[in-house]
């Protein structure tokens, strides 16, 4: 489940989920979800990243400034995620397709993803959350 | 915020005293109203920033901040890199040298009508906007190479503008001392297609009226009378700036410890002037700013193609040309001792007064051209610097209304397509690809455009000169 949360001048993107893994897949989603509908973009092409930070919170900013970089250079939209983590390395692909202006009608780019209101979090056993706001 | 936890020094100059963590007093300059409206985490990010060593003087907020990352937007900090001062990836923010410059047509109000809705189409189908769009450059690695290090120099050489253009930049369109080998791979690579693009979000192209002249003196000077068209074009430095921001406040939030920073926010996210990291961070941040003077360079030659072929008669001559997110070298007096501080302005715009030495010849004499950009359908202004500014706040002054209303609150409260005709109804033209982001920055979800520039007047820190209203506005 993702959702997203106000900030003065920006937008929070949360993913909540069984496990952190599930969390950042849905943050991820939260992203997309500030640019387009997610249900626009048509899954076709996978693109892989990984990462690796000194904490959790770390490697969810890397994770989704990471996808920022791939849907910037690539031109592309994503409308789903898959995230393995292995400790504090994480391995990720997303499903997307070039992005098409008359369907997809972004609303804005994504500049980066910051650490406002940063957070991974077990709010209770079997539910995570992970959030921070991103600079748009 | 709640005033009354501020010391009132005048109606629009408010203080927070020094405490706890804080080396000098937090400083405001804002009308009652105004600081009320503030955020508390902009009184937090300011205690922050006064927290932080080397910082001169004060840590100053101008009337249109509100929360940013790590420094507030609207925010002005300065470092002496004797004294053990740093440089913050936060302070400058993402969009490095993010900017607004200003463009005189040569035509006036009554040349508009006739013109007005070709010149929206013809913009709109000319200046690459929007999410995913491309520029007409390719750069391969040395032209890279050649823009970080030249600025707005290298697009005027190849023709993408004229000499007389740098003339009317800060830094004359070149910021020295960058480096360009500081800038990442993924940086350049990010760009490598951008050059020449305006973004999306606040950014915008706009064919603006000059309404009301409010210092008849300064206007001539700065070649404005009523009822001039002109153009405002505002963006920064496109994804190199944004990577370059990202990849610096990782590296100064992880390298804090050994710099023996305690960091109260990541964001604060700094290093001393005088380290490694510090001195890397100046020179890509520096190469950004190129970029991003290079980037508005571009996107005005390209303007200039669309009003030459609609209206030949037109000359597009640059204003001035102005910054909000930079750290720069400046020589300020303190305690009447000249010293060269590391002056960061986060959401805040250069103001120097009346004899400058850095302003161009024609501006010597009254100051600096301050541009405040308005947001679709509020007014812009055009300020200039006082002699008193250099004293206030490291010469600096408020760099836009600032926004009211979170980008989900404009969504409920406001449609795209619905906003877009209704500021047809007003004489307005808006094209975006994106009737959600015309949405999100809809006018209403922004402060107050002329109340922030009476407070900056009123304050000192800047003098109104003219006022404008949009005809035309291409969003990104």
């Amino acid at each position: 489940m993702w959702s997203h949360f106000p900030h003065g001048a920006d937008i929070g993107i949360r993913g909540t989920g069984a496990t952190p893994a599930e969390a950042f897949e849905q943050a991820a989603l939260a992203m997309t979800a500030v640019i387009t509908v997610p249900a626009r973009v048509r899954c076709r092409k996978p693109v892989t990243v990984s990462c690796r930070a000194p904490d959790c919170e770390l490697l969810l900013v890397d994770w989704l400034n990471a996808l920022v970089y791939e849907m910037a250079t690539r031109k592309m939209l994503f409308g789903r995620y898959r995230v393995e983590l292995d400790g504090l390395s994480l391995v990720g692909t997303a499903w997307g397709e070039a992005i098409d202006i008359g369907r997809h009608r972004p609303a804005v780019e994504i500049k980066g993803a910051t650490y406002t209101e940063l957070a991974v979090r077990k709010v209770r056993p079997g539910r995570w959350y992970a959030q921070c706001v991103v600079d748009v | 915020m709640n005033p009354s936890s501020l010391t009132r020094l005048d109606d629009f100059t408010w203080r927070i005293e020094p405490s706890g963590r804080m080396r000098v007093p937090g400083v405001l300059y804002a009308n009652e109203a105004l600081v009320g409206a503030m955020d508390d985490k902009v009184r937090e990010q300011l205690v922050n920033v006064a927290s932080l060593p080397g910082i001169v003087q004060a840590a100053y907020v101008m009337p249109d901040a509100h929360w940013g990352y790590g420094f507030p937007i609207g925010g002005v900090a300065a470092f002496d890199a004797d004294r053990g001062g740093v440089v913050s990836a936060g302070g400058v923010g993402f969009d490095i040298s993010c900017g607004v410059r200003c463009l005189h047509t040569g035509l006036k109000r009554d040349d508009l009508p006739s013109l007005q809705s070709r010149l929206a189409d013809e913009l709109y189908r000319h200046i690459p906007a929007g999410v995913g769009s491309r520029g007409r450059i390719h750069l391969d690695e040395a032209g890279m190479e050649a823009m970080l290090a030249g600025g707005a120099e290298w697009a005027v050489a190849p023709g993408w503008g004229r000499p007389a253009d740098l003339e009317r930049i800060e830094e004359r369109g070149r910021m020295t001392d960058p480096r360009p080998e500081a800038v990442s791979d993924k940086a350049k690579r990010r760009q490598r297609d951008e050059m020449g693009t305006l973004g999306s979000g606040n950014h915008y192209l706009e064919v603006q009226e000059v309404e009301t002249l409010h210092d008849r003196a300064t206007a001539e000077a700065f070649g404005l009378a009523e009822g001039d068209v002109v153009v405002f074009i505002h963006c920064g430095s496109r994804g190199l700036g944004h990577q370059v921001g990202t990849e610096f406040l990782r590296a100064m939030t992880l390298a804090a410890p050994e710099h023996g920073l305690e960091l109260p926010d990541r964001e604060l996210a700094c290093a001393p002037i005088r380290s490694e990291l510090g001195q890397t961070y100046l020179g890509a941040m520096r190469a950004a700013i190129n970029c991003a003077l290079a980037n508005r360079q571009i996107l005005t030659q390209l303007t200039r193609e669309v009003f030459a072929e609609l209206c030949p008669s037109a000359d597009l001559r640059l204003l001035f040309d102005v910054s909000h997110n930079t750290c720069k070298v400046e020589e300020h007096v303190i305690d009447g001792q000249p010293r060269r501080l590391y002056v960061h302005r986060k959401g805040a715009t250069r103001a120097f007064g009346p004899g400058h030495p850095d302003l161009p010849d024609a501006y010597r004499e009254v100051g600096q051209p301050v541009l405040i950009g308005g947001s679709m359908g509020t007014a812009s202004h055009v300020l200039a610097g006082n002699r008193q500014a250099g004293i206030q706040a490291f010469a600096s002054a408020c760099h836009g209304a600032g926004r009211a209303m979170s980008r989900r609150r404009a969504l409920k409260s406001w449609q795209g397509r619905q906003l877009i005709d209704e500021l047809r109804g007003r004489g307005i033209l808006v094209r975006s690809p994106s009737s959600k982001g015309v949405a999100e920055e809809a006018p209403g979800a922004y402060k107050d455009v002329d109340a922030v520039v009476d407070a900056a007047e009123a304050a000192g820190l800047a003098r109104r000169v003219a006022w404008l209203l949009p005809r035309v506005c291409i969003k990104g």
